[in-house]
């Protein structure tokens, strides 16, 4: 099918990969350039630092004003409460529409197509008043409060997870089951110990997937969180530089490469599963 | 494809052989002990007028019952829990949110109007003829004051904290008949001419020293048995009356002051002259809303901007990234070129960085003065770009950025997608001498395209709302000149939403904010619709349900 590739056509094929290349790495050579500067601004910094350091790190750490760590700690519990209970309802939920025949169940599945058209963003005005609602009579759920917003994630994500955790539990052979039901198991043992444990990889793409968009969220954790130190680090990030790129350039870029850490590990090591599950949904902000 | 099914052990037959009642009565007692804290709570929404909350708690409640109530309802157990996420942060503000869509909610117009007619009604004023009460003001040396009323028939009053008390004598220590507590005293001191000169250890101050504190004692609002007293003027108090009466029955406020009738229209109590009352409070304005979005010129205009700029993001986004992502795949995915994994590896870490960080970052390289971005520019074309003051050369830089961040998705796609095409095509076409690239259009592309298009309209509608690009890097701006909403020139649809809703200048205007949503939502749901018809997507849904 393919011509052998001539000298000419592995050099300019080399040549087009190190463009994308240049393009692909262009920031990212620039922010781990100026996370080790010591002149921590955006005006006239070079390439390779002039005099490296790691007190942009330290300022991570000492600034009170900015508290990096905290957002970061509050990002992570997030993502990991709201990810961890999504995949817990919505393999629930998968079960169901997997193992049982009952009235409305096909409704149901449209339903959960249909609502994902409607992306929960669009909501906005409405999740912020109600939560300014519910913070009225229960304080610990309504506007600037993590319960609130883990609680707004989560029924984001309950469509489309049930979606993809159905069609992975329909592929799970029910003669497993079956010989747990006869020797007396009841239904949500066979649930938690048969059926959870073979349907490992799904969660597993399903919580990854999950913590990923909601670590990265921005617009709802904008709206509905106020006071800085429950901000998710999205929202921090975004008040720390606002325009101040000459001044707190090296201090971001710092917190900037400590923030990605997590996600771009994330990605190194799952990549294989996560590649697969991406083409299906493609779910990331 | 034909299903197999055992029937479930049936709840009735327990497994752990506890008595077959037991797990019932449990259920039942927490049921209730649930059931008790969450019926008040519906009853207290419905009294503070909060009804699609009640409703929505009130229809969640019920569920609850029925599924564990029902033995039928087994499926729904596992179902519920979800099903009440969903409902409640997906389902319902998408229903109120059309509701929103159709009121003036709003700053200006965020009270019920209930609140509103007790605010106004807590109003008061002077009506002429009320009594006035000159004063003298007593002060310590820590600057605490009391002070003393003289009222129309000649008695003396003093104040305790807010409260106006009168005064039983004037000389000597005397009870000054609190009622709740009869033994408070405050010491008076009277000189020869019978003036009051010390109460305590507060000394009377000069009118030259009164007149000092008037803006303090303007604030003050004293209590004379319910009956108000303020500052009239520098020698007296008065008394005060309240300033609007609501007729519930004619659902009109009367000022008593003029004797004008206020009716209530479009969210304010209007007078016949057409004077508003503030605050308004919030109230359903049918089509107002949509109306001034598409006939006010100063909203039209701009938001038709926005609305086409947001179409040609989300396809000039697809598109840039779709050729680029295409490009490089197509370049990686020859048998013969070396470190294709490492390359691929590499590529893709524009992907893996969290987007909100990205776009932070891109926004410092596209500073004007200092940024990265313009030392390139300027190296090779001698010149520095407007990057994000100017309106084109801001868009322009969003889809270099959006490019950045997308490219990698559509190359991993494409990579996929390429390896599924089979050998014998390219075999067939090559012997028939077709040229590279009359390969690449007559197979690659439309082989390609049938398992890539679907994930290319999911890209379009993503980027259709990818507020996180926009808002980051540009927040949306330059500004459009003229507009009288926040409406930039690199605003798309959602980040004009918010905008209207968070960010104002004028104030939030939820009403219009959650009507230029509801528009969004039409735009999206069709695309998605037809590419759910045109992938058969729901077909699948019917056979794999």
């Amino acid at each position: 099918m393919h011509e052998r590739l001539s000298v000419w056509g592995h050099l300019w094929r080399h040549a087009v990969i190190w463009l994308a290349l240049a393009f692909a790495f262009f920031p990212v050579v620039w922010v781990v350039s100026a996370s080790f500067d010591g002149s921590n601004t955006l005006v006239q910094q070079q390439i390779v630092p002039i005099v490296p350091t790691l007190d942009n790190y330290k300022m991570l750490v000492q600034e009170p004003r900015y508290p990096f760590f905290t957002w970061m700690w509050n990002s992570l519990k997030v993502a990991t409460v709201s990810s961890s209970l999504s995949v817990f309802l919505c393999a629930l939920a998968a079960y169901a529409f997997s193992r049982f025949r009952f009235r409305g169940r096909r409704g149901g599945l449209f339903a959960l197509i249909l609502v994902q058209i409607f992306p929960q963003v669009l909501a906005m005005v409405s999740i912020y008043l109600l939560l300014l609602s519910i913070g009225r009579y229960i304080p610990a759920l309504g506007l600037n409060t993590h319960a609130g917003l883990i609680m707004v994630y989560l029924g984001g994500a309950i469509g489309i997870n049930t979606w993809l955790m159905k069609g992975y539990f329909d592929t799970i052979p029910r003669e497993l089951e079956e010989s747990a039901f006869i020797d007396g198991a009841s239904r949500f043992a066979t649930f938690t110990r048969i059926v959870l444990p073979l349907a490992r990889p799904i969660l597993v793409v399903v919580f990854i997937l999950s913590f990923i968009g909601t670590y990265s969220e921005f617009i709802l954790a904008r709206v509905l969180l106020q006071s800085n130190e429950q901000l998710t680090l999205a929202v921090g990030m975004n008040l720390f530089i606002g325009d101040q790129y000459a001044r707190r350039w090296g201090v971001f870029s710092a917190g900037a490469l400590v923030a990605s850490l997590p996600i771009v590990l994330i990605f190194m090591l799952m990549q294989r599963q996560l590649i697969a599950g991406l083409t299906q949904g493609g779910v990331k902000g | 494809m034909p299903q197999t099914i055992v029937r479930p052990p049936g709840r009735r037959r327990v497994a752990r052989g506890l008595p077959g009642g037991w797990g019932f009565y449990t259920r039942l007692a927490a049921l209730s002990a649930f059931d008790a804290v969450v019926l008040p709570f519906v009853i207290t929404l419905f009294r503070d007028q909060e009804y699609a909350l009640a409703g929505a708690v009130g229809i969640a409640l019920l569920l609850i019952n029925f599924v564990v109530l029902v033995e039928r309802a087994y499926p729904l157990r596992y179902l519920l829990p979800g099903l009440l996420f969903m409902g409640a942060l997906v389902v319902y503000p998408a229903i109120y949110n059309i509701y929103v869509s159709f009121t003036n909610y709003g700053t200006g117009n965020i009270l019920s109007m209930q609140q509103v007619i007790q605010q106004l009604e807590a109003q008061t004023y002077a009506p002429p003829g009320a009594p006035r009460f000159p004063y003298a003001v007593f002060e310590t040396e820590q600057g605490e004051r009391t002070l003393l009323l003289t009222a129309p028939d000649g008695r003396l009053l003093v104040t305790v904290g807010h409260r106006v008390v009168p005064l039983a004598h004037v000389s000597g220590p005397e009870a000054v008949g609190l009622p709740e507590d009869p033994g408070f005293r405050l010491d008076v001191t009277v000189d020869e001419n019978g003036n009051v000169v010390r109460i305590g250890d507060a000394r009377r101050l000069e009118r030259r020293e009164v007149l000092q504190r008037l803006s303090a004692l303007q604030h003050l609002e004293l209590d004379m048995d319910g009956t108000r007293l303020r500052l009239a003027d520098a020698n007296n108090f008065q008394a005060l009356s309240p300033r609007y009466t609501y007729n519930r029955a004619e659902n009109v406020l009367v000022d008593n002051a003029t004797g004008v009738v206020y009716v209530p229209k479009d969210g304010f109590f209007t007078s016949p002259d057409g004077e508003r009352l503030l605050p308004g409070f919030r109230t359903t304005v049918g089509l107002a809303n949509y109306v001034r979005l598409l006939t006010n010129p100063a909203i039209a205009g701009p938001f038709l901007q926005v609305f086409v700029w947001t179409f040609v993001w989300a396809g000039m986004s697809v598109v840039l990234t779709f050729s680029l992502g295409l490009g490089l795949a197509l370049v990686l995915n020859h048998p013969q070129f070396k470190l294709k994994g490492l390359y691929r590896s590499l590529l893709i870490i524009p992907y893996t960085i969290p987007g909100f960080v990205s776009a932070l970052v891109w926004r410092g390289l596209f500073n004007t003065e200092f940024g990265q971005v313009n030392r390139v520019v300027q190296a090779l074309f001698g010149t520095v770009i407007p990057w994000l003051q100017d309106p084109f050369w801001a868009k322009v830089a969003l889809l270099i950025v959006n490019l950045w961040l997308g490219y990698p998705y559509m190359m991993i796609v494409c990579l996929g997608a390429l390896q599924s095409i089979s050998p014998e095509l390219y075999e067939a076409a090559y012997c028939d001498g077709a040229r590279p690239w009359q390969r690449f259009w007559h197979i690659t592309l439309p082989l390609l395209m049938t398992s890539v298009a679907p994930l290319l309209v999911s890209s379009f509608a993503y980027n259709f709302n990818n507020f996180t690009v926009i808002y980051l890097v540009t927040r949306g701006r330059p500004p459009i000149a003229g507009a009288v909403t926040p409406a930039g020139a690199t605003d798309i649809l959602i980040s004009y939403t918010y905008r209207l809703a968070f960010e104002s200048g004028r104030g939030a205007d939820y009403g219009l904010a959650a009507a230029v949503s509801l528009l969004i939502f039409f735009i999206v749901g069709t695309i998605t619709w037809l590419n759910f018809r045109f992938t058969r997507a729901f077909e699948e849904v019917e056979h794999s349900a």
